[in-house]
């Protein structure tokens, strides 16, 4: 459990069983269990500096922020009373540092007003070109059609040619959809908790995601040349 | 359910986060599924959404630093230590 910080994370498991796990890790840290620390530093590390990479400019910088997250958590373990799981605390903990940060380097837009740049461009998810043109009998459907991602050679999907693509993809996309894309996907947060973390409807934190996946689909279709003509 | 009733393709690949996220209504819903069912097309691009998903989660598989993780068993026993 302790080693799946991806979509699958403590978040996900049923309320019970999160709650259960919870109370063992933080009666374990109560404890001075130093194995039971380092293997929560493991699984949560990695999504939270991703996580605070979305609110400071520098590694470094994001480097600091976990680190002070870590000793909050430490300093504040005692405090931490079950009502969300561990996770959501710790990255509570972790984005209010963040912003701290941010607005002391001077980049304190809010998600929400960068937000709005974002959700006014109307892009489509597919290049129009893939569909039937107005006048066509079939307009409006696939002229050359999807075909799924494992028809590849297996493992071609996984390999890290892909994985550096797909990384760099995110790293490019507006910061918005890059922040939503990081917090569900990545680090395997509920909507409702990224709108809070971010300050987003939920509407519009569905329509960012939406652009940030069919972006990311849009490259993995074009490297692993699977266009088929109908 | 007429034809006209029925999504584009185009309309269709708008919609696949807000079915995979249970967001459309039912009438929605099963308009989409209807889709589906008959569009290999969508089927597969459905698919390619799921499969994105699952590649994007995987990005999270790195390593702590062993420099951080350092610095963090120091502060954790003195932690320890402080009570």
């Amino acid at each position: 459990m302790l080693r799946n910080g991806g979509s699958v994370g403590l978040v996900e498991a049923g309320a019970y069983a999160a709650t259960y796990e919870d109370r063992r890790i933080v009666q374990a840290l109560q404890a001075g269990e130093e194995k039971v620390f380092m293997e929560l530093v493991e699984s949560l590390g990695p999504s939270m500096l991703r996580v605070a990479l979305l609110f400071v400019r520098s590694r470094a910088v994001a480097e600091e922020v976990v680190q002070e997250t870590w000793l909050g958590v430490l300093s504040g373990i005692g405090r931490f009373e079950g009502r969300s799981t561990l996770k959501t605390w710790v990255f509570r903990i972790l984005t209010n540092i963040a912003k701290t940060r941010a607005e002391r380097e001077g980049r304190s837009v809010p998600f929400s007003s960068l937000a709005s740049n974002d959700l006014e461009s109307g892009e489509p998810s597919v290049e129009p070109d893939r569909f039937l043109p107005d006048g066509d009998r079939w307009a409006g459907h696939w002229a050359s059609s999807p075909r799924r991602f494992d028809a590849q050679p297996e493992g071609r999907l996984l390999a890290s040619e892909t994985m550096n693509l797909v990384q760099r993809v995110v790293e490019t996309l507006p910061d918005v959809q890059r922040a939503v894309l990081t917090m569900r996907d990545i680090a395997g947060f509920a909507s409702e908790e990224v709108c809070e973390a971010l300050g987003l409807t939920d509407v519009n934190q569905r329509v960012l995601l939406h652009r940030a996946r069919s972006k990311v689909r849009a490259a993995l279709e074009a490297y692993l040349g699977e266009e088929e003509t109908t | 359910m007429t034809p006209a009733d029925d999504f584009t393709c185009a309309e269709l690949v708008e919609l696949v986060t807000g079915y995979l996220e249970g967001a459309l209504d039912a009438h929605d819903k099963a308009r989409f599924e209807e889709h589906i069912a008959s569009c290999s097309g969508c089927d597969a691009y459905l698919g390619q959404m799921r499969e994105t998903i699952e590649v994007v989660g995987r990005l999270t598989e790195d390593n702590v630093d062993p420099g951080a993780a350092k610095t963090l068993l120091a502060a954790f026993n003195s932690w320890k230590a402080g009570g």
